[in-house]
């Protein structure tokens, strides 16, 4: 699997995704959110993308990020693959805890953490902070004036 | 005092050896519960972070905390009667820590073990989420200092702790939750 | 919850049984840490598993927002704090890889040597506690009195027994002591006599056997799916070894075996583990010897700015693959740092593995998939 091959199992699926390679560690693509669960389906079952090793939430001031970094197990060829989310005030994304098994915890920890809502989940709760916990705490306009110092 | 066969070593009193070939300990009610109070300390197993690790060690082979009177580590509280706090408490985790401390029998006491639970210790800024000292939560009776603190100093602080036992009195009994809010 | 609403599982005969939630609570001795785990049982078998996190979160991926580059190294040590130098180790790489900073190969032996002697020291306390969550408490002992030797040889290096600090970007905070090299090669000498004890302790005592084989079994279909890297993962057929698909510093000099077991259960989780300290030994030995001569410390400015981009640095822990994500808008503090730990990942497979087991298989499965909890709650 090179760079090539995989822009074109993408834009088969997402026509409008970016993607760069140079002067990052791994190729990178960004697809608006509503493509995910169609494109993860692809990349496990017909690109051997198998094993998701990171899921992570990013906050920017206008938009929402969920990061996957991807690994395809029987060649090493890894890349991350970043949904875009423009809705910051109900940030939603379909889940892919059906495809790796992992992401069922690493959905909860975002949802817990950022308020990115994973439509399809099964079981979507706050992980770490109780369950009456108002906000979320990774936002960057999360404000606690006991606890946090404001920069 | 003569030392007679069969008579603890550091036993506060006189110890009269009688005509039978017996002992007749003598001293005050005082001295002998703080006594042994104090070499009996079995704590509770409450570990939430890396102090737990020192705490495992100083329980283990080579600082050997038994040598001082705790035997077991019980895991049930109402079977203890120190409970240290060796890790950070975290705002979840405060009406569990609580709890315990209710469910254990009188007389109790608290070790605060490692700079989380003195203070928040390196969580001190910019968390949302820990508390910010164990006696927010329950009245502490030694603060031992270190991140984590050496088992040594571990011991030091249990050895504190039994000289601070040693000076209760039934006349004057101590009741932890006065002047605590 | 009134009785009827309860499921009625099964009549044999005339004996109707329902299920019944337990609470195995934060507070408990073979929990590793604060996990409180709902059981869902029927009678003793386990249904359902669902693990209750949180209550070590303290915040530590909001905290490496607030501060700068090298006060976030800290916090790594607090997390999975049996691979503290491994972990200190990822957050150094990933800066220097933002950096494009080259270390001399002096930083590269001597980091890879206190690595594996992280790596033996944390596998030594698993297995005394391993052995102690199934009944036996001698191997506690037994454990910890090895590992004195190594923190004895950690305090020499850098002052500390647990939390080490003892990385920087750039290299190390100060060169190794005199005797470093000496007492290493001692210690190494003498666990090699000790690790066939332990094999005797544990490893061919029946009742262990019994325990643990065929107990918890996952398959590596899923142990890709979950993610389990490290020993659990390894023990599926998974090969996952950071060290030898992506190696970093020294582990590109050394001849090393990466060892896997396709059987899956707690046992084979046991097995690598141990052939695991075998292989630190032996990368150790290879190693002691031969350290270059350098500077222990590239020049690097007071403050550091990471350019703007993205990082990500993944190392082999005890524990499975630690990742470091470094997300930079040019700034000397960081706009977004995500820690992926192994123990989350781990975690996440033990409903799936453990349903259908006792609530004492339960325990043992517990103990092989070797959970650190701070380092799942970060």
């Amino acid at each position: 699997m090179n760079p090539e091959q995989l822009q074109s199992i993408i834009t088969r699926i997402a026509p409008e995704a970016e993607f760069a390679t140079e002067g990052k560690q791994f190729p990178t693509v960004v697809v608006a959110a509503p493509f995910i669960s169609k494109l993860s389906e692809t990349l496990r079952n017909e690109a051997g993308f198998d094993f998701l090793f990171c899921q992570s939430g990013l906050d920017y001031p206008d938009h929402m990020m969920v990061v996957y970094h991807l690994r395809q197990t029987s060649t090493g060829f890894e890349f991350v693959l970043k949904a875009k989310i423009s809705d910051r005030q109900n940030p939603e994304v379909a889940t892919v805890s059906h495809i790796w098994r992992t992401a069922e915890f690493h959905e909860r920890e975002i949802y817990d953490l950022f308020g990115i809502v994973f439509t399809g989940h099964p079981d979507l709760r706050r992980i770490f902070l109780t369950d009456d916990w108002k906000g979320y705490p990774l936002r960057k306009d999360y404000s606690d004036p006991i606890n946090l110092i404001e920069r | 005092m003569e030392k007679q066969q069969g008579s603890p070593e550091n036993f506060p009193g006189k110890v009269i050896s009688s005509p039978n070939g017996g002992n007749i300990l003598i001293s005050t009610i005082d001295q002998v519960i703080n006594w042994s109070r104090a070499n009996s300390l079995w704590p509770l197993v409450f570990g939430t972070s890396c102090c737990a690790i020192e705490m495992m060690a100083t329980g283990a082979s080579r600082h050997d905390w038994a040598r001082f009177g705790t035997e077991v580590a019980r895991a049930t509280p109402r079977q203890a009667d120190l409970i240290i706090i060796a890790g950070t408490i975290v705002n979840k985790m405060a009406p569990v820590l609580k709890r315990l401390y209710d469910q254990m029998a009188d007389p109790k006491y608290v070790i605060a073990m490692g700079a989380c639970s003195i203070s928040g210790g390196p969580f001190y800024f910019n968390t949302y989420s820990v508390v910010r000292g164990a006696d927010h939560v329950i009245p502490v009776d030694v603060y031992v200092p270190g991140c984590p603190p050496r088992p040594e100093a571990l011991l030091y602080g249990i050895m504190q702790l039994q000289e601070k036992i040693k000076k209760e009195s039934l006349s004057n009994p101590r009741n932890p939750m006065t002047n605590f809010q | 919850m009134q009785l009827e609403e309860l499921t009625l599982i099964s009549k044999e005969g005339n004996l109707e049984t329902t299920e019944y939630f337990i609470n195995m609570g934060p507070q408990h001795p073979s929990t590793h840490g604060v996990l409180r785990l709902v059981l869902t049982l029927d009678g003793e078998i386990i249904r359902k598993v669902e693990p209750h996190l949180g209550y070590i979160h303290r915040g530590i991926e909001k905290m490496s927002e607030a501060d700068s580059y090298r006060q976030i190294i800290h916090l790594t040590d607090r997390m999975d704090y049996l691979s503290c130098h491994i972990n200190n180790e990822a957050v150094c790489l990933c800066i220097e890889k933002g950096l494009q900073l080259e270390v001399s190969d002096r930083v590269k032996y001597i980091r890879t040597i206190i690595d594996e002697l992280n790596r033996i020291s944390s596998h030594q306390l698993w297995w005394g506690v391993m052995g102690m969550d199934l009944g036996a408490i001698t191997t506690f002992l037994y454990g910890f009195r090895d590992r004195e030797l190594i923190t004895d040889i950690f305090e020499l290096t850098c002052g500390a027994r647990l939390t080490m600090n003892y990385n920087v970007p750039g290299g190390l905070m100060w060169d190794i002591p005199n005797g470093f090299q000496q007492k290493v090669k001692d210690f190494v000498a003498y666990f090699k006599l000790k690790l066939p004890e332990y094999d005797q302790l544990l490893s061919e005592n029946i009742i262990f056997t019994e325990r643990t084989k065929g107990i918890g079994v996952l398959s590596r279909e899923d142990a890709i799916s979950y993610g389990a890297t490290g020993p659990t993962g390894r023990a599926s057929g998974f090969s996952c070894d950071v060290r030898k698909t992506t190696p970093y510093m020294a582990y590109p000099f050394v001849n090393f075996k990466e060892i896997t077991a396709d059987e899956g259960d707690s046992l084979a989780r046991y097995k690598v583990r141990i052939l695991e300290m075998w292989e630190s030994l032996s990368i150790i030995e290879q190693l002691i010897d031969n350290i270059p001569e350098g500077e222990h410390l590239a020049t690097t400015k007071n403050v550091i700015k990471l350019p703007f981009g993205e990082f990500y640095q993944k190392v082999e822990t005890a524990r499975g693959e630690f990742g470091v994500y470094i997300v930079s808008e040019g700034k000397n503090i960081a706009y977004r740092v995500k820690y992926r730990s192994p123990g989350f990942s781990n975690l996440s497979a033990l409903d799936h593995i453990a349903r259908g087991c006792k609530i004492a298989d339960l325990i043992a499965i517990m103990s092989t998939l070797d959970f650190v909890i701070p380092d799942i709650d970060r």
